[in-house]
């Protein structure tokens, strides 16, 4: 067997995953990615003083499985680079050599990642060629990353997109030496998708320790990250509007964000929902009465704002710029292995909730919604949609709250265990992957935000694009600098 | 057009009418009510993300509370407790520091002292430039919504600029990660005189929940002075903005 089979939220042990020379593993990887399945994780195990252990992680959304593999490195830290026939590596295998020094011969673009490192940009040349570089501050209040565009006159002919302003060291505090569990830490990584992270971590740790965590609890978790979900949703809304000049957009998605926002803080006690997700459960209870108003904030604010988006997208000002603008093919999504809605909008039909359900997701089943112009008016409106299913499945779960206990702590985690765990924020896949060392303490945690993978889908999108509508093919894709950098 | 507006008319008006006056929900967490003779049941190393719960006598740094509440379960007697008091902001790290028999309602009269020189000049137009130097986004989506159409501190005069050119002040975000160190510097230099800085969200008063990763780099805090610190995790925009007028001697 040259993979360990295994699925999302369940512990295996270090000495089950199969160790494969690395030409073998990256053949095993090319295959595998030929037959359908995606890359989840290529990353360095604990630090050990003779030797590299790498770890691989496939995900089989058709089969609901997560494939485990790994190889050594003791003595010469280099292999043969599968990015040129696999793009979707690029990145991967930048940050492993960046974390472990393993160098992939052959890679068309070894660049720093996070390490704030000499970055050689790439130039063009030619009559009307000039570069235009953005950040690392930008106009607006948002993180910082540097924009370096290759144009010809108005058109884009390449972004380079580099980051790691935001580099904070998270996976590196994440490693609990004193055995010390760290929640709040987790909800801190993209601090927009506090809940999303929050709940990989939280279901990670219960997989490495047994714990059956409450079902009133799960459907509590879910409802919490698909507000989450609504209210991005509705930020990005705004956002995609205001960049339009459609202030009416701007400003009832903005307000009716609000809404929901304080209907997080309602359950939670903040607007983002810290504090609810904790390991063996959650926090903070909804009772019928808070489960009433949550259902009706909820449909008041997605219903007004179902309003004002069909309003917007039957408005031929808005349309002719959001559509056709910023178009990533369903081809180039595969190749550079897209997720969440950036993918979706582009017609790869995957989605965490669906393909590898765990929690509420098990009992409320969620559709994949898919469009297939891959363009900002997709982009756009798939997060409509999705703010709507949403809004139906928050009604759902409330009206349907199994009864019992919200949290059941007590977390000793296995020892010499590896562990995935996957969640589908609202930009897209969430992988947290732990490895505990014998006494049970996480000695190396791997952290995938969806940003790691749809950055080059960003810069893909603008090619060919007046470089005016790169604040709408940003917006569009709306991703996470500090998710990124970590 | 009819339907927008009937959208419009639905929409209503959103402002919060007076931002002084507001109150936020009561599961807020906001200032800290500690009990009289605290004990702690817990070891609060073992359980505050941040380090920012002091044990004897018991206090609760706001400069590092990121308000997770987790203390709170722990308690058995409200050792410790959140008000949803939200006007949090202090001209001083000293005065974030909560003991027990402090009160929101003294904390709000003394902690931000309108200092006249900022008033003369800035008190009807005060422009900001942002700085995230390592801020996961949760203070950026605050601070963006301190401008929309419930909170519209525009109404100050208090907005944000693109450029540190425009602007009379930074308002810091994040631990500041060493790749931002340099960022930030520039930033705050590009800014003309007189220009005032803001601490905005416990990443940036103290480090947060990052304080004790190797990759921040906090010098600009010794080589620089704070007017103003925002605590929160992220800080609610009623914060920031009665933290600023409070500064700006506005609406008292």
């Amino acid at each position: 067997m040259k993979f360990k089979h295994s699925k999302t939220n369940r512990a295996v042990r270090l000495k089950d995953v199969p160790e494969l020379k690395i030409s073998e593993l990256t053949a095993e990887i090319v295959k595998a990615c030929a037959d359908g399945k995606r890359v989840i994780g290529f990353f360095n195990g604990p630090n050990e003083p003779d030797k590299d252990r790498v770890f691989c992680l496939l995900a089989d959304d058709d089969a609901s499985e997560i494939l485990l593999a790994s190889c050594v490195f003791s003595g010469e830290k280099k292999y043969r680079s599968m990015t040129p026939g696999l793009p979707l590596m690029h990145l991967f295998e930048r940050e492993l050599y960046e974390q472990a020094a393993i160098v992939p011969e052959g890679h068309p673009w070894l660049k720093p990642v996070r390490s704030g490192g000499k970055y050689d940009f790439l130039k063009g040349s030619g009559e009307e060629t000039h570069e235009v570089a953005v950040g690392p501050v930008h106009a607006g209040v948002i993180e910082p990353g540097h924009f370096r565009f290759i144009c010809a006159g108005e058109k884009i002919q390449h972004l380079e997109i580099m980051l790691g302003y935001q580099h904070r060291g998270v996976e590196k505090l994440l490693e609990n030496k004193s055995g010390r569990h760290m929640p709040a830490l987790a909800e801190s990584i993209a601090g927009d998708t506090a809940v999303g992270h929050a709940m990989a971590y939280s279901e990670a740790l219960e997989a490495l320790s047994g714990a059956e965590v409450p079902r009133r609890a799960h459907v509590i978790r879910a409802i919490a990250l698909e507000l989450e979900r609504a209210a991005m949703h509705a930020a990005g809304l705004s956002a995609l509007a205001n960049d339009v000049a459609y202030l009416m957009g701007n400003a009832v998605c903005g307000a009716n964000r609000t809404t929901l926002i304080n209907t997080s803080l309602l359950i939670t006690g903040s607007r983002f929902g810290r504090g609810l997700v904790r390991p063996g459960g959650v926090t903070a209870d909804i009772d019928a009465q808070k489960a009433g108003q949550v259902v009706k904030n909820t449909s008041d604010a997605c219903g007004k704002i179902r309003e004002m988006a069909e309003e917007m997208f039957s408005s031929a000002s808005v349309m002719s710029r959001f559509q056709q603008t910023g178009v990533v093919t369903c081809q180039d999504a595969k190749a550079a292995g897209l997720t969440g809605f950036a993918a979706r909008a582009s017609g790869v039909s995957i989605d965490t909730r669906a393909d590898h359900p765990s929690g509420a997701y098990v009992y409320y089943p969620v559709t994949k919604l898919t469009l297939d112009s891959g363009d900002v008016f997709a982009r756009a409106y798939l997060r409509h949609m999705e703010m709507q299913q949403s809004a139906g499945l928050i009604k759902e779960m409330c009206e349907s709250l199994p009864a019992g206990k919200i949290i059941d702590e007590c977390l000793v985690l296995m020892p010499e265990a590896i562990v995935v765990s996957m969640a589908e924020g609202w930009r897209g896949g969430i992988v947290h992957a732990a490895i505990t060392d014998k006494k049970g303490i996480i000695s190396r945690f791997k952290v995938k935000d969806p940003s790691f993978n749809n950055w080059i889908g960003l810069a893909l999108s603008v090619r060919g694009n007046g470089i005016s509508d790169f604040p709408l093919c940003n917006k569009s894709f709306d991703l996470s600098y500090c998710g990124n950098d970590l | 057009m009819l339907d927008i507006l009937k959208i419009r008319i639905k929409h209503g008006s959103q402002y919060v009418p007076d931002i002084r006056k507001a109150v936020v929900s009561p599961m807020f967490r906001g200032f800290p009510v500690i009990a009289k003779d605290a004990a702690l049941p817990f070891d609060p190393e073992l359980v505050c993300p941040s380090g920012a719960i002091g044990k004897a006598p018991v206090t609760v740094d706001l400069g590092k509370c990121v308000f997770c509440g987790d203390c709170v379960r722990l308690c058995k007697n409200n050792e410790i407790a959140f008000s949803n008091r939200h006007k949090l902001a202090a001209d001083s790290m000293e005065k974030l520091v909560i003991k027990a028999g402090d009160s929101a309602d003294n904390f709000e009269k003394e902690a931000v002292s309108c200092r006249k020189e900022i008033r003369k000049i800035f008190k009807r137009s005060l422009k900001f430039r942002q700085v995230s130097a390592g801020g996961c986004y949760g203070c950026e989506l605050e601070l963006n919504a301190c401008g929309n159409v419930n909170f519209d501190m525009g109404r100050f005069g208090i907005e944000f600029t693109a450029s540190p050119r425009h602007a009379d002040g930074i308002v810091i975000t994040g631990p500041v990660t060493k790749n931002m160190a340099y960022a930030l510097e520039e930033t705050y230099k590009a800014a003309a005189e007189p220009k005032i800085i803001i601490a905005a969200g416990s990443c940036a008063i103290s480090g947060g929940v990052f304080a004790g990763s190797d990759e921040i780099n906090r010098s600009f805090f010794t080589s620089h002075k704070v007017d103003l610190y925002i605590p929160g995790c992220p800080m609610h925009p009623l914060t920031f903005i009665n933290g600023v007028m409070g500064l700006l001697g506005i609406g008292k």
